[in-house]
């Protein structure tokens, strides 16, 4: 398999969130600035890739009929690992996500990799698929909270270029839902036209 | 009053769908007809409540004294997902007809965050056992209006003239933002 193909196909074809709309609550919730956006789509991506590394290495020892729950087991270790590791060296990006870093463990981009990736392809595969899944799904997720960043207090990454609040709709819930359907609109059509 | 206040805030400010972005997959998902709707949020009503009792135990019980609160991700989610196959098997035997009705949403419920993140909420607010089963309860009464809801205007959706590149999930996002607009009348009620 060509793994360069492997690493890029995140980053449009099968970005988690724009399209196989996997893990959408991580997308709306946490994305009310790109630095968020940002800080939410790297911790799934050390959980995504070390668990699809994990799992590639024993996916030989683990019975079938238990598969899911190891899955699941692996995924919480990780979890724990990230939620400790941000409360002690991130604290304010810690605060900011809140309850989004344990949610990790139910994000379905994490077990549906381990699940439809990770228990059937080597390792090599396996780690370079994590990387680049969640790559992708950090891609979106910036994308989106810089778009809500901008329209929403006229800032990126915390940089004010616009004076006073912009449209403050887009930091509050709908403008998530909206911000992001239209996202979904403009990548389809791009996908149209390359394909 | 302490327990209508959470209700009314769980089910209409702070709306778990629409306000908290929890358990967005079903929403987008099961919410093209209303019956699958009301089959789902029946299924959420069910397994929240247990969810959040059991949770509440653990976590004041056995996490707290022995100070291991750190492994609550872990046990929680371990929790969850057997309680979810219990609840399948019990519901198997004891009212097959129930489970004819709730059967296929179970399994989906283990990886709705909206039940994790109930029981993880509960905990921070500080509930007792009464408060957290008065949470939980609302909290699902709130998934299962807004779910329903929802499902009835997609349904209204399939005849309208959509254009090509918004059909489907994209145009369901953008109601979903309006519906979430209209939730934020309520802001202020408590």
């Amino acid at each position: 398999m060509n793994q360069l193909k492997n690493f890029t196909k995140g980053f449009i074809k099968e970005n988690p969130v724009f399209a196989l709309f996997l893990g959408l609550c991580p997308t709306l919730g946490v994305t009310t600035s790109a630095i968020n956006g940002m800080g939410m789509g790297l911790a799934t991506t050390f959980v995504l890739f070390m668990s699809n590394v994990v799992v590639s290495l024993i996916k030989n020892f683990i019975p079938d009929k238990v598969r899911i729950p190891s899955f699941i087991v692996i995924i919480a270790s990780f979890v724990t690992i990230v939620e400790l590791t941000m409360q002690a060296y991130v604290p304010s990006l810690f605060e900011a996500l809140g309850l989004f870093i344990p949610l990790i463990v139910v994000n379905c981009v994490v077990l549906g990799r381990a699940e439809a990736f990770a228990s059937k392809n080597n390792l090599l595969s396996s780690a370079i698929d994590g990387l680049g899944m969640g790559l992708g799904f950090t891609f979106a997720l910036t994308t989106l909270g810089a778009i809500r960043e901008i329209l929403g207090s006229g800032s990126i990454f915390g940089v004010k270029f616009i004076a006073g609040d912009g449209m403050l709709i887009f930091v509050l819930s709908p403008g998530a839902f909206i911000a992001l359907g239209y996202l979904i609109v403009i990548v389809n059509k791009l996908r149209k036209k390359g394909a | 009053m302490e327990y209508i206040i959470i209700i009314i805030s769980a089910i209409f400010v702070n709306n778990i769908v629409l306000n908290k972005f929890l358990g967005i997959c079903p929403f987008i998902g099961v919410s093209g007809k209303i019956e699958t709707a009301i089959g789902m949020s029946g299924a959420v009503l069910f397994v929240m409540t247990i969810a959040t009792l059991v949770t509440y135990l653990l976590q004041n019980y056995i996490l707290d004294p022995f100070g291991i609160s750190f492994m609550q991700t872990i046990t929680f989610i371990i929790v969850i997902a057997s309680l979810v196959q219990l609840v399948e098997i019990i519901l198997k035997k004891v009212s097959p007809s129930l489970y004819q009705a709730l059967g296929i949403f179970l399994p989906l419920i283990t990886t709705n965050c909206a039940v994790l993140g109930v029981a993880i909420m509960a905990g921070q607010q500080n509930l007792n056992l009464m408060g957290s089963i008065v949470f939980a309860i609302a909290n699902s009464i709130g998934f299962g209006l807004a779910l329903i809801i929802f499902a009835g205007i997609r349904e209204h959706l399939e005849l309208a003239n959509v254009p090509a590149p918004m059909k489907g999930v994209p145009i369901a996002f953008v109601v979903a933002g309006l519906l979430a607009m209209a939730f934020m009348g309520f802001a202020g009620i408590v």
